[in-house]
């Protein structure tokens, strides 16, 4: 069987004195939708941090495919099949959504740093991009400036940007957040359809998303996960119960 | 920018198409460059005298220097405060080569002189790009400030290269003549000049439309991003350092070519601050934009150093007007009126023109009065022993009596107030042709 496609083992990250991550340990297996919920502060987004090399772990290791990629930057865990959006969306804000989705393309079908090669002449980075935008639905608002698109738009292009390059790993910082229930049923969509045969981590607030995608859940608490299961058992279960979903619900 | 690329990126479609759709983009993407070709042909036919052929040839090695500059601050929103360096060392190590030439009786002809420029630049421009790349922002701008004092000062120390206080000197006629080309007319520099001008804009022009290209935008927009779709934001800000040094390279051997002549000043805070300049006066968000402002930049340098003693002040003037009133640049103040002209909206871009005429006016009166205030200033406190009179826009003026400076002051203040009376004019004028070119757009 091969490598599952993220391992964490026993992972910590401190800020100074504040123990952030308290010794997360977390099997993902290739083609899983996996969601990780937890109240505010619990450490989700550093965990995420932590799994796509933005902030470098105190301890404890991350393995991606079976590779030791713990400490890496983040290109070079992006270029060895992970890919990630954000929480607070972050695009290139006086690039044009056509350029933003081009600049997500171009790594992944090997023109790297090339500035010999004509990019309107690049038919295949044309190609994919042309097929993104039509994925999340931009298409007619491709010469639009990113930063002046709609929130909504904006957080579609985040999740554009996010699987361009085509990554077989994609971790989701709260895709829906700050959705109507209309915009929110749009991104659940789509989700569904760019997840189709890759690994999908997601960070959500949204329980109706979360048991409507998710194949197993993580809660997170306070820097460590006190439960990983199916939906169906996570919602019976008394600590998340306590921790989580009896407070919120 | 942008809107060029609109046109070819509309559908797949087109890509699988027929050779005609290519042979059309082929011309609409040459015939830019041929009319640039044609202007620069012709030019010293129409402006021959041979002050006006100096002034050509300098705004030549100027827009080489400042678009290559903007392959830092435009394109990757990288600021340096000593990009002379690769200018000047790009002008030394050309100007070597030549004596080298010239003494050994090599077989380089002076044309191919500003390839040596292109592989100095390249040469330092990786050695400290090495160096002040690792960080962006305001280290970066403070490295760039302190490579550029190391050099300057070296200049002075190491008299063997750099030459001392005198400088290099060579003899452009001296090296292999082709085509019976001795370079010793002025014409024929200018025709030199103007040949690798068009190579470099060319060259600057379709790196900006390549990958690299894209990312040194996509790392200026959102360095952190663009790490998270594959890119080392580091190697792309390196690479547009050392290219930008291989450009600036030749235009620092252009200017070793035309000066006969280098010195330690070429490297130092002086030209680092006047390409900085000229390439914020043109406009760093656009391509043409540093090419503008190193034409009026020289231009003002050529006429104005003529005109007054106190022309840096000028400079001054116009950068901090430019920064506070239109820090898009010339180019972008032109840039935005192009939405109007695509809307066909004429009647009302001629209005809006027509405004801008009656707004010159007073804004001409105020600024004749400025200078006026300015050069009286300048003369009662620095050259008051060289009499009471001095000459400006062919009047002489009497510092002493008391009459031109209450003519200045009225000219200054009431020229302003008019001014400040006409914005509202221009205001409502633009309003009505944007008004007017929205329509035209949603009727489509």
């Amino acid at each position: 069987m091969s490598a599952p496609a993220i391992e964490l083992a026993d992972l910590h990250k401190n800020f100074g004195a504040t123990k952030i991550i308290r010794g997360v340990s977390l099997t993902v297996p290739t083609g899983e939708r996996h969601a990780i919920i937890g109240p505010n502060g619990a450490g989700k987004s550093t965990l995420f941090n932590l799994i796509s090399g933005r902030f470098t772990p105190t301890s404890g290791s991350v393995r991606l495919r079976g590779e030791d990629v713990t400490g890496m930057p983040p290109y070079v865990i992006n270029r060895r099949g992970l890919s990630r959006s954000f929480q607070v969306t972050n695009i290139f804000p006086r690039l044009s959504v056509w350029e933003n989705i081009r600049c997500a393309v171009l790594w992944s079908l090997g023109y790297k740093y090339s500035f010999w090669r004509g990019i309107d002449g690049l038919t295949d980075v044309r190609d994919r991009a042309e097929a993104i935008l039509h994925e999340i639905e931009l298409s007619d608002r491709r010469e639009v400036q990113a930063g002046v698109l709609t929130y909504a738009e904006q957080r579609a292009l985040e999740i554009g940007v996010t699987i361009a390059g085509d990554a077989r790993i994609i971790l989701l910082d709260e895709p829906s957040a700050g959705m109507s229930a209309a915009e929110a049923a749009r991104a659940v969509a789509l989700i569904r359809k760019v997840s189709q045969g890759r690994t999908l981590i997601m960070i959500e607030h949204d329980m109706g998303v979360v048991f409507d995608l998710a194949d197993r859940i993580s809660v997170l608490v306070y820097g460590q996960i006190i439960a990983s299961d199916v939906p169906a058992r996570i919602k019976q279960h008394r600590a998340v119960q306590e921790a989580y979903l009896g407070t919120a619900a | 920018m942008s809107d060029v690329t609109t046109d070819t990126v509309q559908l797949p479609a087109a890509a699988s198409g027929a050779s005609a759709p290519r042979y059309a983009d082929a011309v609409r993407y040459a015939a830019p460059w041929i009319a640039v070709a044609v202007a620069f042909a012709v030019l010293p036919m129409i402006f021959s005298s041979g002050s006006a052929l100096t002034t050509l040839s300098l705004m030549g090695i100027m827009i080489v220097f400042a678009l290559s500059y903007n392959m830092l601050l435009g394109e990757t929103g990288l600021l340096s405060f000593g990009h002379a360096v690769y200018y000047g060392l790009g002008g030394f190590l050309a100007i070597h080569a030549m004596n080298t030439v010239i003494h050994d009786h090599l077989p380089l002809p002076l044309f191919l002189i500003p390839l040596v420029g292109a592989f100095s630049g390249l040469l330092f421009g990786i050695i400290f790009g090495s160096v002040s790349t690792r960080r962006a922002g305001v280290a970066f701008a403070m490295i760039s400030l302190g490579l550029g004092e190391l050099v300057a000062s070296s200049s002075l120390i190491l008299r063997g290269f750099f030459g001392g206080e005198e400088g290099v000197s060579t003899n452009r006629t001296k090296l292999l003549h082709v085509f019976g080309l001795n370079f010793g007319p002025q014409i024929q520099v200018y025709y030199l000049i103007a040949f690798w001008c068009l190579v470099c804009m060319i060259a600057m022009f379709a790196i900006r439309r390549t990958p690299f290209g894209r990312m040194c935008n996509a790392v200026r927009e959102n360095a952190e991003r663009a790490q998270f779709v594959g890119y080392n934001p580091q190697v792309v800000r390196f690479m547009a350092f050392a290219l930008a040094g291989l450009f600036a390279g030749v235009a620092g051997a252009l200017a070793a070519i035309n000066f006969e002549l280098v010195n330690s000043s070429m490297v130092g805070a002086e030209p680092s601050g006047l390409v900085l300049l000229a390439a914020f006066v043109g406009g760093i968000g656009n391509f043409i934009g540093p090419v503008i402002g190193a034409i009026i930049v020289t231009w003002l340098e050529v006429t104005l150093s003529d005109m007054t003693d106190i022309w840096q002040l000028y400079f001054g003037l116009l950068f901090i007007g430019v920064v506070m009133f239109a820090p898009s640049g010339i180019a972008g103040l032109l840039m935005m009126h192009v939405p109007l002209w695509r809307a066909r909206a004429y009647r009302p871009l001629s209005r809006l023109v027509l405004t801008y005429l009656i707004a010159l006016v007073p804004a001409l009166a105020t600024l004749a009065g400025l200078i006026a205030v300015i050069e009286m200033i300048y003369h009662r406190s620095v050259k008051a022993s060289d009499g009471a009179t001095i000459s400006l826009f062919h009047v002489t003026l009497d510092t002493t009596s008391v009459v031109p400076w209450i003519a200045a002051i009225v000219l200054l203040i009431g020229g302003f107030l008019l001014f400040r009376r006409t914005w509202p004019v221009v205001g409502a004028a633009w309003h009505d042709a944007i008004m007017y070119a929205q329509g035209a757009g949603k009727k489509k």
